[in-house]
């Protein structure tokens, strides 16, 4: 019998990756964004790093980055299958 | 400027709808908390989202309970850490059911005993989790699975109810606001007593508008006066920047309605209720915020 209590423990992941939800994907355009780290401010699930590169393991394609950013900079393209 | 922490205590990623402001809110929230935070969670998407035992994307302790008890629970830890000589935050985060409906008598009876601690309320103005059931929280005329006609009663004032209970500190926030909705938790928590918190959360799925609109949604409730961002603390009203721009040049409230679908088809009737219920709030506000009453 285990000794392991009932409990969660956080890791990175815990509901897979949710990455494969997406529909759209954002593509940032580098000439137009000035680092102002908007879209990362208001991305739910906080998978835009300070660099400001967006991981697509865990991008759910919301698309409030795209609407929010001010220099209209992240554009959403529909993911190939 | 604020100096937000970098750390984040909302791993990648929860399972939470695309566009969630649950999420949204919940990472500020713990930012301003910090490590030393512990959540009690009732039923609500929350407890939900966390994702699948044995893992969870929470990176702080979270106490999942039932529905009526969550500031009873809350009562109790907080109770249980002063004796241990403890400060460690207690936090409640609750959606509106289990505020403003069901939870409703447990909180009343931790702000009636000043229990020192943090109750916070994301409100999606419905059941969200178990598929959009109104509550006392939906705003008139709004379409839910139990009022496909349009909800036919006024939304119930929760802040008012609390407010009666003359709490160390009340304010509202927005899900489009994360930087104020930050300050305002910081400032909680610095202070001792009973605080309350009523975070607006604008539901994609729930209230039928596209994933990218959230944020969106939320500025425009503020900007038309629907939702008045305001702070009280020891009884003293401050009414926020966004709002008190929005009290001398409110946008349409026709736009914030049509940018959704549970608004679909609303009459004329419903729309003056909403307008005559958010004027008068934001009269009585301006009037306390000037001591007048």
């Amino acid at each position: 019998m285990s000794t392991r209590p009932a409990m969660s423990r956080p890791v990175k992941g815990a509901s897979g990756k949710t990455g494969s939800w997406r529909v759209f994907k954002p593509v940032v355009d580098k000439e137009k964004c000035n680092a102002c780290g908007i879209c990362g401010m208001f991305c739910p699930d906080a998978v835009i790093s300070d660099e400001l590169e967006v991981d697509l393991d865990y991008c759910k394609g919301c698309g409030i980055c795209a609407q929010e950013c001010p220099k209209k900079a992240i554009t959403m393209e529909r993911e190939e299958k | 400027m604020t100096e937000i922490p970098k750390e984040e205590y909302v791993l990648k990623c929860t399972s939470a709808c695309a566009g969630c402001p649950s999420s949204l809110i919940l990472r500020y929230v713990l930012k301003a908390a910090g490590p030393d935070t512990v959540l009690v969670v009732p039923a609500c998407c929350t407890s939900v989202i966390q994702g699948i035992y044995p893992n969870t994307a929470l990176n702080v302790p979270v106490y999942n309970v039932a529905f009526a008890s969550a500031a009873a629970c809350a009562s109790g830890m907080t109770e249980a850490f002063q004796k241990a000589g403890k400060k460690t935050n207690v936090i409640v985060y609750a959606g509106d059911g289990g505020t403003v409906d069901i939870g409703i008598q447990a909180l009343s009876g931790a702000f009636e005993r000043e229990t020192d601690f943090l109750y916070i309320c994301y409100d999606n103005e419905a059941y969200g989790n178990t598929g959009m059931q109104r509550s006392g929280s939906t705003p008139i005329g709004a379409r839910t699975t139990t009022t496909p006609g349009g909800k036919t009663h006024a939304k119930k004032d929760l802040d008012a109810i609390v407010d009666a209970h003359n709490p160390s500190y009340l304010a509202t926030a927005c899900a489009s606001y994360p930087l104020d909705l930050f300050k305002k938790v910081q400032k909680a928590l610095s202070l001792r007593g009973s605080k309350f918190i009523h975070v607006l959360a604008p539901c994609p799925p729930g209230w039928r508008f596209s994933s990218e609109m959230t944020v969106e949604m939320g500025k425009l409730a503020v900007k038309s006066g629907l939702w008045i961002l305001y702070e009280r603390e020891f009884g003293k009203v401050t009414i926020n920047g966004p709002s008190k721009a929005a009290m001398i040049k409110p946008v349409p409230l026709e736009d914030y309605l049509s940018g959704q679908g549970r608004f679909k088809g609303i009459d004329q009737k419903a729309i003056d209720a909403l307008k005559s219920q958010s004027e008068l709030r934001a009269k009585h506000l301006q009037k306390e915020a000037d001591g007048i009453c």
